[in-house]
């Protein structure tokens, strides 16, 4: 069973809003029978053109898609438009007490009807959603290349899920987008998406702690080997596994493209490099290949 | 709140009496069946009438009966033992509606440089016999094929598949884990070589299976060690959970007219009552032959995971082939492969009763499912349309 939090339970069990607004200002549909979930947000706005007064929905889906459609309606009314474009997914998964990682494309779907319908009240373009290729979710207004053809998702919108989310690996990727979740053919090119948001990332420069307990430190080494280092590798198919952790000591096994590569002594150095930096100056990299 | 439980097919009851048997072997009669002393030797004598239990549900022979830990280990047991008795044979046959427990193990043969032939099925989920007749040739290896499938219920012709394996002189098993203890089986006059069996399927406990060995079929242990199960599985005995195994054998052949007669009422009952409430929905699989507990039916324009939640509000238990239950994002393999139209797809339930099933419990899930689909149609952009056309 899923753990859903109390809140979710209570906005699928009890959901607000449900039903249509049939002089609604502005209207967003996401979604399809066929890619399992689907949702329909209808928008009433005051009589200056300016604040959300009242909000509607329908949903096709699961208990979390339910509950992120009732929290999305809870959560615009009363705010202005703009106000309600800054809402992003993760803004509706607190608002619930937290989804169940595999459940927060439940949250996106919820965060892009908004889009769709303020995008078309305010008349700027969208791209008719192909009812022929009606096989995923219409994310209309992000152009780009389709990554996940069985969903039918951009480059473009995966990468800002991705910078949003500050997601590291394709798998929550899938569980935020659904991308790669069918066929898999898509997941190195997620990975590489993955490694280019992260890499271009401005990351502010971060400082070694001055001191660090024996836990902590374990604790920065797996952070910076998931969010520094193994998006690098899987940029070039290669991959890395955190084997121990004995003082000083980091043991790491390179796998896929990095097995077994004539470079692979250069990169145990750049990894070391990149921990000394980051968590402590004694660090020593070990391959192992276990 | 007291639960109605109608998802036998994930996992059952442990009968009172089965409990009852294994009991005294845990804190009092803990010996070890291997040992040379009286202490084990009781055990061993427990265990040796498992054993002929276990055969005697089957209609096989106590040596052909190798004990394990589940299904699964049987399936891979079996599959792994064919491929490599037959080291020059390069070739799988399974199909496109099998368990995990086969199909993941299939599919990673193919990794291994293996070819894999994954039989399709029609709308009804029947086993195209052409396509499995055309597939066998002589670098089959083994046909793997389930007798009952777990989502829909539906029964593959085993026997007649099992012909067209040995005719190129392949290994037949087949994943017997749903059919056991609900429709007879018997082994003795039967082409197929290896099938498998899960204690937790015929209210014995989790935790036990059951690889079932023609006599002098060729075979090479999965787990290698001691010499338990005559060197065919090593590993110290779960001896409670045989025993217990043993009992519900017995029990399940004392129940099986009541399952097919009894219990197979009540899932028409059930069905046809819901079919009559409930309009577009369709029974998957319900053109072919089927187990006597399972019906699965798809409900369309609203999801699975929803509806079994609501039910469970109400203490209801059932299953879904949908994708929001397991956590991935297409609706089941077996719902697929049947071409189950997406429209609803997504939003099939599965009930699967035993013999603990009552009429009373059925009453509730009749009155209870009608509005339930209605409030998750109402609430459905897809649904709403449906009922305006239908007002």
């Amino acid at each position: 069973m899923w753990d859903y939090t109390p809140i979710v339970k209570d906005h699928f069990l009890n959901p607000r809003n449900v039903g249509d607004i049939p002089d609604a200002d502005a209207v967003g549909e996401v979604g399809s029978l066929a890619c399992g979930d689907a949702l329909k947000l209808y928008l009433k706005l005051d009589e200056n053109k300016d604040k959300i007064v009242d909000a509607k929905f329908q949903t096709f889906g699961c208990a979390s898609a339910i509950a992120s459609s009732s929290a999305l309606t809870e959560m615009v009314k009363g705010k202005n438009l703009d106000e309600a474009l800054a809402i992003s997914n993760q803004d509706i998964a607190d608002f619930l007490g937290g989804l169940p990682e595999e459940k927060m494309h439940c949250s996106v779907m919820g965060q892009e009807a908004l889009e769709v319908a303020i995008a078309k009240y305010r008349g700027e373009p969208i791209p008719e959603h192909d009812s022929e290729h009606d096989h995923g979710h219409a994310y209309p207004d992000y152009e780009g290349e389709i990554v996940c053809k069985c969903f039918g998702i951009t480059d473009t919108f995966l990468k800002k899920v991705i910078e949003t989310n500050r997601l590291t690996t394709a798998e929550q990727v899938t569980h935020f987008t659904k991308a790669g979740g069918a066929c898999g053919g898509c997941i190195p090119k997620i990975q590489e998406l993955i490694a280019q948001v992260l890499g271009s990332e401005e990351l502010q420069p971060r400082k070694r702690p001055e001191k660090l307990s024996n836990m902590k430190k374990m604790q920065l080494i797996q952070e910076v080997l998931e969010r520094d280092i193994r998006p690098l590798l899987w940029a070039d198919g290669g991959d890395l596994e955190l084997i121990d952790i004995d003082g000083p000591r980091v043991q790491v096994a390179f796998r896929k493209a990095c097995a077994g590569c004539a470079s692979s002594g250069n990169t145990a150095r750049m990894v070391e490099a990149k921990l000394r930096d980051l968590v402590a100056e004694d660090i020593v990299v070990e391959e192992v290949s276990a | 709140m007291k639960e109605i439980y109608l998802d036998n097919n994930a996992t059952t009851k442990v009968d009172e009496a089965v409990f009852e048997e294994m009991r005294p072997y845990f804190c009092e009669l803990y010996g070890n069946p291997s040992s040379m002393h009286f202490f084990g030797g009781q055990v061993q004598g427990k265990v040796t009438e498992a054993r002929e239990r276990v055969a005697g549900l089957l209609g096989a022979s106590p040596e052909e009966i190798i004990f394990t830990a589940c299904g699964t280990e049987s399936d891979n047991a079996a599959i792994r033992s064919a491929l490599e008795v037959f080291p020059d044979r390069r070739h799988v046959i399974t199909s496109r509606v099998e368990h995990p427990a086969v199909l993941t193990q299939c599919r990673n043969l193919t990794q291994k440089g293996y070819r894999v032939t994954e039989i399709g099925v029609d709308g009804a989920g029947r086993l195209d016999m052409d396509e499995l007749k055309a597939a066998v040739d002589t670098d089959t290896a083994i046909v793997s094929l389930m007798w009952a499938n777990n989502e829909t219920g539906v029964i593959f012709p085993v026997e007649e598949a099992a012909a067209i394996a040995k005719s190129k002189g392949a290994l037949f098993h087949s994943d017997a884990v749903q059919a056991i203890g609900k429709i007879p089986i018997n082994m003795a006059d039967s082409g197929i070589d290896m099938l498998s069996l899960s204690g937790h399927k015929l209210h014995a406990p989790k935790g036990i299976g059951v690889l079932y060995l023609r006599r002098g079929t060729p075979f090479r242990p999965f787990l290698v060690g001691g010499h338990q199960e005559k060197s065919r599985r090593a590993g110290t005995e779960n001896a409670a959970a045989i025993i217990a195994l043993g009992k519900a054998c017995q029990l399940a052949d004392q129940y099986m007219e009541a399952e097919n007669t009894t219990v197979k009422a009540m899932r028409d009952r059930l069905q046809d009552a819901l079919m009559a409430a409930i309009p577009n929905a369709r029974i998957n699989g319900g053109g072919a032959e089927r187990l006597p507990n399972t019906t699965s039916i798809a409900f369309e324009f609203v999801e699975g995971e929803a509806i079994l939640l609501l039910l469970s509000e109400l203490g209801i238990c059932a299953s879904s082939g949908s994708a929001c239950t397991s956590g991935s994002l297409e609706p089941s393999h077996v719902l697929r492969a049947m071409g189950v139209p997406f429209t609803c797809a997504h939003g099939s339930i599965r009930f699967s009763l035993s013999r603990y099933t009552t009429d009373a419990e059925i009453d509730t899930v009749v009155r209870e499912m009608p509005p339930i689909i209605a409030r998750l149609r109402q609430m459905s952009p897809f649904g709403r349309e449906f009922l305006k056309g239908h007002s």
